[in-house]
């Protein structure tokens, strides 16, 4: 199962989010912010970091390179994408997510292990996880508050596409706590957290965050 | 020449961090009467030729790529057509 990476000038996490891949027993593929070419992959990782040094707004201009064109057309498609962090913002600032992400609340960069349910795993990236499972996976953010009208947490909420809600602690201010959730079709999903930081025992929190690479082989598999 | 400059504000229900610590600072500058800061972003436009067309494309750019509708308002005006 082929599934892309994408990098931009300034991501950060694509290296791990490949090494995650393949730790689920999938094919990582390095894909290029620059090509309009998914090189025929099953599926798109936008990983966190800070494109373009989020200058304008994180994600705003990520949205208009070559390859989010293609991933754009893809998701609509049906092919499930993952956005994490910053991937997260660029989703939302290319509408394939509601919402938008601002600064954290508490006005620093926060950086924690941070304890998640997962509350949504009918998506192609959560499905290996049980019902309302907790997981501990890495959070690092400066600008991941999550906010949307009250008409769009309403509707995120009433049709399960809450994907993960922070527990414990809300590290950003994110209304309601969301720290992912998924588009209508359930194929994309936008996460804050980094689980590709929590795919082995030697570093990270522990192995929580695999399960989002191993859901999203075992989903193409069943494809 | 022209100048059109498009002002992006967050929308006045959106928390505005950078702002509330200005405001915060002020106080140690001994300024007192400041009561709420925002912070918004001013992009300067030069065209060659002040259009219509070129207007209504500026009011475009505005909405998709200056501003994010989700948490921001935006204003175009013309500063300076010569």
């Amino acid at each position: 199962m082929r599934i892309g990476v994408v990098t931009f000038p300034g991501s950060l996490d694509d290296v791990d989010a490949r090494r995650a891949v393949d730790f689920a027993g999938g094919e990582a593929v390095a894909l290029w912010h620059g090509e309009h070419d998914l090189r025929g992959v099953d599926a798109v990782v936008l990983p966190g970091g800070f494109s373009y040094g989020d200058y304008l707004r994180c994600g705003a201009i990520s949205r208009f390179s070559p390859i989010m064109t293609e991933v754009v057309e893809a998701a609509g498609n049906g092919m499930p994408v993952l956005g994490i962090c910053n991937g997260f913002q660029i989703l939302c600032e290319s509408h394939l997510l509601p919402g938008a992400l601002i600064r954290n609340d508490a006005r620093k960069f926060v950086c924690r292990d941070q304890r998640l349910r997962i509350e949504n795993n009918r998506t192609p990236w959560t499905s290996e996880y049980a019902d309302d499972a907790e997981i501990t996976v890495v959070l690092k953010n400066g600008e991941g508050k999550y906010v949307a009208d009250e008409d769009t947490l309403d509707r995120l909420e009433g049709e399960g596409r809450v994907v993960a809600r922070y527990l414990d602690v809300n590290p950003n201010g994110s209304l309601r706590d969301i720290a992912g959730v998924t588009n209508e079709r359930g194929n994309v999903v936008g996460l804050m957290p980094h689980p590709e930081h929590a795919v082995e025992d030697l570093t990270g929190p522990g192995t929580d965050g695999l399960a989002f690479f191993t859901s999203a082989v075992a989903a193409l598999l069943r494809a | 020449m022209a100048r059109v400059v498009v002002d992006v504000m967050l929308k006045p229900e959106i928390l505005d961090p950078q702002g509330k610590a200005v405001a915060g600072a002020l106080p140690r500058l001994g300024v007192h009467g400041v009561t709420d800061v925002r912070q918004g972003k001013r992009f300067e436009l030069t065209v060659d030729e002040l259009t219509d067309e070129r207007l209504a494309e500026i009011h475009d750019i505005a909405e998709k790529l200056l501003s994010n509708p989700v948490i921001e308002d935006f204003e175009v005006h013309v500063e300076q057509d010569s």
